[in-house]
């Protein structure tokens, strides 16, 4: 404050003491209303994550908690780990297959269900129906359906030849058939996302559309996709943290088999934890796990706005 | 033949009837306001003339061809929306452009166009802005523009101003006025500011219920309201309507019973009349503005008070004064002051230009008196 001379000083002071009623002066008590939030948040959000970073630089023994600092030697294994690599690569390979089709299958949804009247709702209400059941339910549901020969799909795709896919034991298929039982399982929520966005278009605009002689198409990728961009990014986005983080169902559908071929890597660090009970290994996975997460959101982010500054 | 033609135009939502076979001749250069209250069927109106709404009855054709079937696209119509209905993520170029690129016009006439309507329009600046970085008043001309490029046959306009603040509008209705001379397009434009009506307009199609009360230049349906309803509608302050009651005919022209009992001999011809205040039982209403009414002493010869009350309330308007009468009925007119203003609680007399008294039957329709000068009346609008 000494840079600032004292008549720029008595002139930013000026207005706080002409009209005080208190309101606009920030007070060291006002800190009591954010305290609540900011309590909450570090003690359940920051102080985790800094504990986790901390255990991974330890050899940690989850059974007798014994412990000692190894520096980065967790990481280091990590990168020489195969199966680290496979499990990562199966994560990575489920966020790419999944991801897109969440986007793309969910705008599709609500371009289509974004209508008045009855069939329309009650359309809307089915497909979010699914997201209200749970992961047991779900993966229940869908192991009888694919079944090989005697499931309801095996059943349909039989006059296909394709009676005897089996969707949950091939190596390449395994994961695939769970990425679209999860779009399947949770696709209401986006497409709720782009229901909200779609109505945000005022009417008029679409109508201006089709004075001004555009086809649907035209429509579509000059007036409606346009206005939709922000939405692509937050479903992709939601998506990419979500999907990053899948493991349930893959338990309960594959339990990471066949040959890991399915193996996550929420997976992994489960098990690393919970059963190996090297706690430091598992932490160090999760630290990887959320620095790829990061990145990708970031970059995401870095996309979307490049975006708009090009147009 | 006519630019655009409404044959019989019918529209309903389920049983309910919005507008009743309606019929209308617009012709090539006409400026042609729709003017009515909210839901009178109004918007209804354009925009099924614009193919956003379909018709459920009836045929619309434009420059001779039945387009009922047609799309909105295909219709050789603009249409300038209320709330602007930009493109957001356009360019204000691109917004003009984008109607044009549709229909496979010439990249060098499409720039050729847009250079011309922002020469107009006053635009060429913003140009390369975006409908987010323009004030109400710039998006306003932007939408007028993306009309004028597709030089189309009938321009429509969804009551274009109303987004506007009181200044911007006066200003842009006098914009408006220009385009239309300087384009000589056909115009249609749909308002529920009667102003804009009577400055715009070279005929009024006032609206009411779903069907046309009277088509008339601005001058005709202020001075010669057809019923009513337009004759209430029309005129800021309102048209006083006085109760009265058919007494007789004196020299052919009706005889009415006013609230304090006197007689008045109007110069409505009896014979117009005739049966149809029977229908009635003799009840009609007395119509006069307030302008061609005026205070006089309460025992005034010349002129001699038809009307008389005690003053309820004064208003200063500016150019003018109104003073509220309250009547024998309990009933309260406006009367135009001229001179000193009277004090509140004070008896006067109002004394009427008996050639501007319409009466109005049951049924709402009008009869007037002696023949009209249109020539006053512009002045008087304009004001």
């Amino acid at each position: 404050m000494s840079a600032l001379s004292p008549t720029l000083d008595a002139a930013m002071a000026a207005p706080a003491r002409g009209v005080d009623t208190g309101l606009r002066r920030s007070r060291p008590a006002h800190a009591l209303f954010v305290l609540p939030f900011v309590g909450l948040y570090a003690a359940l959000v920051l102080w985790p994550l800094l504990q986790g970073f901390w255990i991974s630089l330890h050899e940690h023994d989850l059974l007798s908690d014994e412990h000692h600092f190894i520096g980065l030697e967790n990481f280091a294994n990590l990168i020489d780990d195969e199966f680290f690599a496979q499990v990562l690569w199966n994560t990575l390979r489920f966020v790419m297959i999944s991801v897109p089709v969440f986007v793309v299958v969910s705008l599709a949804l609500a371009l289509a269900l974004n209508r008045p009247g009855r069939l329309g709702a009650l359309l809307r209400g089915t497909f979010f129906a699914a997201s209200v059941l749970s992961v047991t339910i779900v993966t229940l549901v869908w192991r009888l359906a694919l079944m090989p020969e005697r499931g309801l799909v095996s059943q349909l795709l039989a006059p296909l030849g394709l009676g005897e896919v089996g969707w949950l034991t091939s190596e390449r298929l395994a994961l695939p058939t769970v990425a679209l039982v999860t779009v399947w399982w949770i696709i209401g929520l986006p497409m709720m996302l782009f229901l909200a966005a779609l109505q945000q278009i005022p009417a008029d605009v679409h109508e201006a559309a089709a004075l001004d002689n555009a086809s649907r198409w035209r429509t579509f990728t000059a007036v409606t996709l346009p206005a939709l961009a922000r939405t692509v990014a937050l479903v992709a986005v939601i998506e990419l943290i979500r999907e990053c983080q899948v493991f349930p169902q893959i338990m309960l559908l594959t339990n990471g088999g066949p040959n890991n071929s399915s193996r996550p890597l929420a997976q992994f660090i489960y098990e690393q934890a919970f059963v190996q009970l090297s706690l430091g290994y598992a932490t160090a996975a999760s630290q990887v796990l959320f620095a790829i997460m990061l990145v990708g959101v970031s970059l995401q982010l870095w996309l979307e706005r490049e975006r708009k500054e090009r147009a | 033949m006519s630019a655009l033609k409404l044959d019989k135009v019918g529209k309903r939502y389920g049983a309910v009837k919005v507008i009743e076979q309606l019929s209308l001749d617009i012709a090539a250069g006409e400026f042609v306001v729709f003017l009515g209250p909210s839901g009178c069927g109004k918007t209804s109106l354009l925009r099924m003339i614009a193919g956003l709404e379909s018709v459920t009855a009836g045929r619309v054709l434009i420059g001779g061809q039945d387009v009922t079937a047609l799309p909105p696209g295909q219709r050789q119509l603009a249409m300038v929306f209320q709330h602007y209905a930009l493109y957001p993520h356009m360019t204000v170029r691109a917004n003009l452009a984008f109607g044009l690129r549709n229909v496979g016009v010439p990249a060098d006439e499409i720039a050729r166009r847009i250079d011309e309507a922002a020469r107009m329009l006053e635009l060429a600046p913003l140009l390369d802005r975006r409908p987010e970085q323009l004030s109400g008043g710039q998006r306003q001309r932007v939408a007028i523009g993306r009309a004028v490029v597709k030089e189309p046959a009938v321009f429509l306009f969804d009551e274009p101003l109303s987004n506007l603040d009181a200044a911007l509008r006066g200003r842009t209705r006098v914009e408006l006025a220009r385009l239309h001379q300087r384009l000589g397009a056909t115009m249609v434009f749909v308002t529920h500011d009667q102003l804009e009506a009577m400055t715009l307009a070279t005929r009024i199609v006032v609206m009411n219920g779903g069907a046309i009360e009277q088509i008339g230049t601005p001058a005709e349906v202020y001075r010669r309201p057809a019923t009513r309803f337009v004759a209430g509608f029309i005129g800021t302050p309102a048209m006083n309507f006085v109760e009265v009651a058919r007494t007789g005919d004196a020299a052919g022209q009706a005889v009415v019973m006013l609230p304090g009992g006197e007689r008045l001999v109007t110069r409505v011809p009896a014979a117009a009349l005739g049966e149809s205040t029977s229908l009635g039982g003799g009840r009609l209403s007395l119509g006069v503005r307030p302008e061609n009414l005026r205070l006089v002493g309460a025992h005034e010869l010349s002129p001699a008070p038809a009307l008389h009350g005690r003053v309820d309330l004064v208003e200063f308007l500016g150019e003018r004064t109104i003073a509220h009468v309250r009547l024998a009925d309990d009933s309260v007119i406006g009367v135009t002051v001229q001179g000193a203003s009277p004090v509140r609680g004070e008896r006067v007399g109002v004394a009427m230009d008996l050639d501007q008294a319409h009466l109005f039957d049951a049924q709402g329709r009008a009869f007037h008196a002696g023949p009209v000068d249109a020539a006053g009346l512009t002045e008087r609008v304009a004001a």
